[in-house]
């Protein structure tokens, strides 16, 4: 019974991680879709989201709402001006070197807070007190509520837009044929710049609802951002199910592996596993083969 | 209608028109021929502004179009039905359809408009109705030529480019294709530059027709005409020398 509860406990926090690991994947998933790119700042934008909402709590004092409010706001306005002054001016570059801008980019932005905010490590108090629930012999925070709560919405949210809304629609036409999508007036470039602002907005929040649970450093994008690579790998960089799944099987083993053989092992189980799948399965796991009519 | 003085256009370094001039009257179905490499597709990707003039002008209705966007330019009423279709596979049909108005949604026109239109379309290709909630590309090469060809008419264009809406088709196919194209005309009153490698049937639905070799026009003239052109026979229309002789003797 001890060990079953251990499991569980295990499994919850595991599946609250994962849920991270989903929505950072789904962001890398929806900058790669309409762009082609890699966006290796996406883990910076995560950090940006938890660093932002502790700087408003703490130094300018606004209640939790309006941090997060400000925090999400604040990281889109970075990724605005990180698509129109390092991404939309190198109009006819490769991928290849459009990925390395990322990279940079993710070093001076981790740089820059590093040098304003400090090498402190420091947390955001949890959305509604901490006074564990128990369920079925384990214990669940609230701050883990909320983020499944908000992972299901951004879910939902994300098929709606996508598909019932004709601006996600010519997202997608245009992640499939962005000739062709021109050629219907879709303006290529300005889905562009909504794919970097849906994307660093689903950053930021991804990296609010997590602060309270793991705090933030200036330097905990690095990390969150691989684990969201790596769930954006195993769902076979789609924007749908895959990605999610991925992430929650990758919260869930890494919690597990961590949990009962030994949490040195943690990262190391996500790397192992993209990198099995990078081998084996690099379309991703659950995409079926595609075929094209000429 | 549309008026093209004098255009040169670059494709990398390969000067791929040089001094073209062609224009088309409204209702008229014109069509261009030549061989590969002549520059048709050139030509109609230039229309659309997805490749830069070099230098000359175009005009839509008096409107120039030389250095437009992609997008202004279907909103000032020209749409390309490109080459291979190019249908959103992963998308179903009806959103194919949709995103064809995908700038009058923009342009916030009434929604029941652009259904009406969405409607128009399945009674035009009924396959498509059947199919609506299918992905495109799930539908055989015909339908997926008849959804691109809905999907231009969607913007409500003036004019319309088709390029090479035959190829790769069975035979049966293609003749649904051109009489698409012919009722497009007689009841829609769209105006059409069409692109074909099958020529012959190309110049019996045109009215008019130009002859595209290596980036210059060098003929032009009725469609009827250019069908009886020795030159164009010959190297167009799969006739050698004795049988056009032959045909000229009896």
């Amino acid at each position: 019974m001890e060990f079953f509860n251990q499991i569980t406990q295990y499994a919850i926090s595991g599946l609250s991680t994962g849920a991270i690991y989903a929505l950072i994947g789904l962001s890398f998933a929806i900058i790669f879709n309409s762009t082609g790119i890699i966006n290796f700042a996406q883990g910076e934008f995560v950090m940006l989201g938890g660093v932002l909402a502790i700087v408003s709590i703490t130094a300018l004092h606004l209640p939790m709402p309006a941090a997060v409010a400000v925090a999400v706001v604040g990281t889109t306005a970075v990724g605005l001006a990180f698509e129109r002054l390092a991404i939309r001016p190198l109009k006819n570059a490769t991928p290849l070197s459009l990925i390395i801008v990322t990279i940079g980019a993710s070093i001076l932005i981790r740089g820059l807070v590093m040098l304003i905010w400090g090498k402190d490590t420091k947390a955001l108090p949890p959305f509604s007190g901490d006074t564990p629930i128990e369920v079925a012999g384990a214990t669940i925070l609230p701050q883990h509520l909320w983020i499944f709560a908000v992972t299901l919405l951004v879910i939902v949210a994300s098929r709606l837009f996508f598909h019932h809304t004709i601006t996600g629609k010519a997202m997608r036409a245009c992640s499939f044929n962005r000739r062709a999508a021109s050629l219907v007036g879709i303006g290529v470039g300005r889905m562009v710049l909504l794919s970097f602002l849906i994307s660093s907005a689903l950053g930021a929040l991804a990296g609010v609802i997590i602060a309270p649970l793991t705090m933030t450093a200036y330097d905990v994008g690095v990390m969150l951002g691989l684990k969201g690579f790596c769930a954006a790998i195993m769902g076979g960089m789609g924007s749908g199910f895959g990605t999610v799944l991925g992430g929650l099987i990758l919260g869930v083993l890494e919690s597990l592996g961590a949990g009962l053989i030994s949490s040195g092992y943690k990262d190391a189980i996500a790397f192992f596993i993209l990198l099995l799948i990078l081998f084996v399965r690099p379309q991703g796991l659950f995409k079926k083969g595609e075929t094209d009519r000429v | 209608m549309l008026i093209i003085k004098n255009l040169n256009v670059y494709y990398g370094k390969v000067h791929a028109l040089k001094h073209v001039s062609l224009h088309l009257n409204r209702g008229e179905i014109v069509t261009l021929i030549g061989a590969n490499g002549a520059g048709k597709t050139t030509l109609l990707n230039t229309l659309s502004s997805l490749l830069p003039v070099a230098s000359g002008e175009i005009f839509l209705e008096g409107n120039p179009v030389a250095g437009l966007a992609a997008d202004r330019v279907v909103s000032l009423g020209l749409s390309q039905v490109p080459e291979g279709r190019q249908v959103f596979n992963p998308l179903t049909v009806e959103e194919n359809l949709e995103l064809g108005a995908y700038l009058r949604y923009r342009a916030r026109e009434p929604k029941s408009q652009i259904v009406a239109d969405l409607e128009r379309m399945f009674a035009m290709f009924p396959r498509l109705k059947e199919r609506r909630r299918q992905a495109a590309g799930t539908l055989s090469g015909g339908e997926q030529q008849m959804l691109a060809i809905g999907r231009a008419l969607m913007a409500r264009p003036k004019l319309l480019l088709l390029d090479e809406p035959s190829m790769g088709l069975a035979p049966l196919v293609v003749q649904e294709i051109f009489r698409v194209i012919e009722r497009l005309r007689s009841e829609e009153g769209t105006t059409i530059l069409l692109v074909e490698q099958n020529a012959r049937a190309a110049l019996k639905v045109a009215d008019r027709g130009y002859v595209l070799e290596t980036g210059k026009v060098m003929l032009e003239g009725d469609a009827s005409e250019l069908l009886k052109n020795k030159d164009v026979q010959r190297a167009y229309l799969g006739r050698d020398k004795q049988e056009i002789e032959a045909a000229g003797l009896a």
